[in-house]
C-alpha cells in the first residue's frame, strides 16, 4: 500500500517534537543571570521562550503530517 | 453609610462566583444532548468537544487554581527551584502530541472513558485495572483537596473566615457536577479565561507601572542574598540542577498519568483536535510563567503573607496592589479556577470507580443509565470527602498527601502510558511492579525530611518530594525527585518479572486492541470533522462510528 508508505514517512516528522521536549532539560546551560530581557534573567524568559519554541514546533509537525490529507 | 475596599472585593468576587455557578447549572441544557443518563454524555461530554472547547477545558483541568497559587508562593519562598512548574508545563505539550492521540484513539474506538479500563484491554486482566482504578483515585482526592486549599487561601486573605462560606461553594459546585456531567467544567473554563485574561493583562500593566521587572528581580536578588538558606536564590544552586530536571521529568510524566488530564482528551471530537491542542496549550504557560514571577514581585512590593500561609502571598498581593474592584476579579478567576479542576477531578474518579470496579466487580452488566447514576453520586462523595479531610485536617497534610499522590500516580505509567507503544508486559508484572514503585515511593517520601532555611529540620518525614542524595549515603549535594526513582525500581520490577513469568509460561492477558485501533478516527471516510467553522457554541457534527455510535 503506497499510501501507508507516505503516511509512515510523513509521521518522520514528529521527530522534531525532541526538540521542544528537550528544550526545557539542559538546566546547567541556562542557570545563568545574563543575558536579561525586560529585566527578567535569561533562567526565567529562556523557559518562557520554551512555551514559544514547543507552540512553534507542535504546529509545524501538525502541518506537516497532516498536510494533503 | 462608605463602603470600605475589602467590602467590594468581596461583593465583586461573590457575585462573579456566584454568576459562574448559574452558568454551570445552565451547562446541562448546552448542547443538549438526547439523553445524560449515560457515562459517554455525562462523564466525557459525549465525545464532541471541538478545538476551543476542548482547549478551555484542558487549560481549565490541568492549570489549577492551586497552580496559581503555589507556584508563585514557592517562588516567593525560595525563587528559581519554585519555577519547576512552568518547564513541566511546556514538556507537557509535546508529549501529548505523541501520548494522548494514541490514548484518544484507542479510547474512541473501545468507548473507554478512563486509562484503567484501556489496561484491562490491552493487557486481559481486570485485576490490573483495578489496581490502577484505586491507584488514581488515591492520587486525585489530594488534589481535589488543594485545590479547595486554593479557595480557602482567597477566602482567608478576603478575611472571610468560619467553614460555611467554603462549603457553601463546594456545596454548589458539586451539584452542577451532578446535574451537567462535563459539560459544566467545560462551560465554566471560558467564563473563567475571560477573567484569567483580564488578570493577566492588569498584571502586565500593574508591573510595568511599578517599576517594571528589573525592580522585582533586584528587590528578590537582594532578599536571597540576605536569607541564610542555601537552597533559595534567583538561580539555581550548586547541586541543584539534578533535582530541578528530576522534577519537572516526573511531573510531565505524571501528567499523563493522572486520570483528570485524560478525561478532557476524552472529550475531544477527533485526534485533530488533540493534536491541535497539544500545539496550542503551551498559551497557558505563558500565563503560569507570568504568574509565577510575581513571586517575585510581591517580595519587590514587600508583601506579607497572612498569617505565615504562603498561599495567601498572591492573593495578599493583590489586595495590596489592585484597585478593589479588581482585585476581586483576581479573586474570583483564582475561585473558579479552584472549582474547575475539583469538578473534573471528581468526574475522573467517578468514571474509575464506575467502570473498573463498580461494572467489574459489584454489578457486572450494568446500564449506560444505571453508570452514570452511580458516578453522578461518586463524584459527590469524591468532593465532600476532599472537603472534609480539609475542614478536619490540617491543610498543611493536604498539601504533603498530594506531593504523595504525584509519586503515586507516576506508578501507574507502565500499564498506561508505555502500555499504548507494547503489550510485551505480563500483567502480573505490570500489577507487581505498581505495588513494588509505590512501596518504594513511600519509603522514599518517608525518609525526606523538611528543613528550615538554616537546615534546622523542621520535620523527620514526608517534609518534600526530592530525596536528597546524601540520605542515601551518597556523597553529593544533589537531590533526585522520589517519584524517578520509584518508576525506576517499578519499571526494573515489570520488566524482570515479565521475563520470569515468560520463562515460566504463565499465560499472559489477551490483547483486545487492534494496532489500528491507535490511529482510529472519528470519521472513517476521510472527510474529516468541519475544522474552521469550529464556532464556540455551536453543536457539532456527531460521527457514528466508534464509540460515537455506540449510542
Amino acid at each position: 500500500m503506497p499510501e501507508l508508505g507516505v503516511r509512515a514517512q510523513r509521521r518522520g516528522w514528529r521527530w522534531l517534537l525532541l526538540i521542544p521536549i528537550l528544550a526545557p532539560l539542559p538546566v546547567g546551560l541556562y542557570n545563568r543571570l545574563e543575558p536579561q530581557l525586560w529585566g527578567v534573567p535569561f533562567f526565567y524568559w529562556y523557559q518562557i521562550g520554551c512555551a514559544v519554541l514547543a507552540m512553534a514546533v507542535t504546529t509545524l509537525v501538525h502541518r506537516l503530517t497532516r498536510a494533503g490529507r | 453609610m462608605t463602603v470600605t475596599a475589602r467590602q467590594v472585593e468581596i461583593g465583586v468576587f461573590a457575585v462573579l462566583l456566584g454568576a459562574m455557578l448559574v452558568l454551570g447549572f445552565a451547562a446541562a441544557r448546552w448542547r443538549r444532548p438526547p439523553s445524560l443518563h449515560s457515562l459517554e454524555e455525562w462523564g466525557v461530554g459525549g465525545r464532541a468537544f471541538g478545538n476551543w472547547v476542548t482547549w478551555f477545558l484542558l487549560g481549565g483541568s490541568m492549570y489549577t487554581a492551586y497552580t496559581y497559587i503555589a507556584v508563585p508562593a514557592l517562588v516567593y519562598g525560595v525563587g528559581a527551584a519554585g519555577f519547576f512548574a512552568v518547564p513541566f508545563a511546556i514538556m507537557t505539550a509535546p508529549l501529548a502530541y505523541l501520548i494522548s492521540t494514541r490514548t484518544w484513539s484507542v479510547s474512541h474506538a473501545h468507548g473507554f472513558v478512563t486509562s484503567a479500563e484501556f489496561t484491562r484491554a490491552r493487557f486481559g486482566s481486570r485485576g490490573l485495572a483495578a489496581l490502577v482504578a484505586v491507584t488514581g483515585i488515591v492520587a486525585t482526592m489530594p488534589y481535589i483537596a488543594v485545590q479547595l486549599v486554593a479557595l480557602q487561601a482567597v477566602m482567608k486573605t478576603l478575611g472571610v473566615t468560619g467553614e460555611w462560606p467554603l462549603t457553601v461553594a463546594v456545596l454548589v459546585a458539586s451539584f452542577c457536577t451532578f446535574r451537567s456531567g462535563l459539560r459544566a467544567p467545560a462551560l465554566l473554563s471560558i467564563a473563567k479565561d475571560v477573567l484569567l485574561l483580564w488578570l493577566v493583562l492588569a498584571i502586565v500593566l500593574l508591573v510595568a507601572m511599578s517599576g517594571g521587572w528589573s525592580a522585582a528581580f533586584r528587590g528578590s536578588g537582594e532578599r536571597f542574598t540576605a536569607d541564610v538558606s542555601p537552597a533559595s536564590g534567583l538561580l539555581l544552586p550548586e547541586g541543584g540542577w539534578l533535582g530541578y530536571l528530576t522534577l519537572v521529568l516526573g511531573s510531565a510524566l505524571a501528567i499523563f498519568a493522572y486520570p483528570h488530564a485524560l478525561t478532557g482528551i476524552l472529550a475531544a471530537r477527533d485526534r485533530a483536535t488533540v493534536q491541535r491542542n497539544a500545539a496550542a496549550l503551551p498559551v497557558y504557560c505563558l500565563a503560569l510563567g507570568l504568574v509565577a514571577m510575581l513571586g517575585f514581585f510581591a517580595i519587590g512590593q514587600g508583601v506579607r503573607p497572612v498569617g505565615g500561609d504562603l498561599n495567601t502571598v498572591v492573593p495578599q498581593l493583590f489586595h495590596e496592589v489592585f484597585p478593589a474592584w479588581c482585585a476581586g476579579i483576581a479573586y474570583a478567576a483564582v475561585g473558579v479556577a479552584a472549582l474547575i479542576p475539583a469538578a473534573v477531578m471528581s468526574i475522573a474518579a467517578a468514571n474509575l470507580f464506575t467502570r473498573s470496579i463498580y461494572r467489574e466487580y459489584l454489578r457486572p452488566g450494568a446500564s449506560p443509565r444505571e453508570e452514570a447514576r452511580v458516578s453522578r453520586w461518586v463524584s459527590l462523595l469524591a468532593k465532600f470527602g476532599a472537603l472534609v479531610f480539609i475542614l478536619l485536617l490540617d491543610p498543611q497534610f493536604s498539601i504533603e498527601f498530594q506531593l504523595i499522590g504525584g509519586v503515586i500516580v507516576l506508578q501507574t505509567v507502565p500499564a498506561v502510558v508505555l502500555g499504548l507503544w507494547t503489550n510485551w508486559f505480563h500483567r502480573w508484572a505490570l500489577a507487581t511492579g505498581l505495588l513494588g514503585g509505590l512501596a518504594t515511593g513511600l519509603f522514599l517520601l518517608y525518609l525526606v525530611p523538611q528543613r528550615a532555611p538554616d537546615g534546622r529540620i523542621v520535620k523527620a518525614h514526608f517534609g518534600g518530594s526530592n530525596l536528597p542524595l546524601a540520605q542515601l549515603g551518597l556523597d553529593s549535594r544533589s537531590a533526585v525527585y522520589t517519584g524517578l526513582i520509584a518508576l525506576a525500581v517499578n519499571l526494573a520490577i515489570v520488566v524482570a518479572a515479565t521475563l520470569l513469568l515468560r520463562a515460566l509460561r504463565v499465560p499472559a492477558g489477551v490483547d483486545a486492541t487492534h494496532p489500528a485501533d491507535y490511529y482510529a478516527d472519528a470519521t472513517t471516510t476521510g472527510t474529516t470533522a468541519p475544522r474552521h467553522s469550529d464556532t464556540l457554541l455551536d453543536g457539532p457534527s456527531r460521527p457514528r462510528v466508534g464509540a460515537h455510535a455506540a449510542r
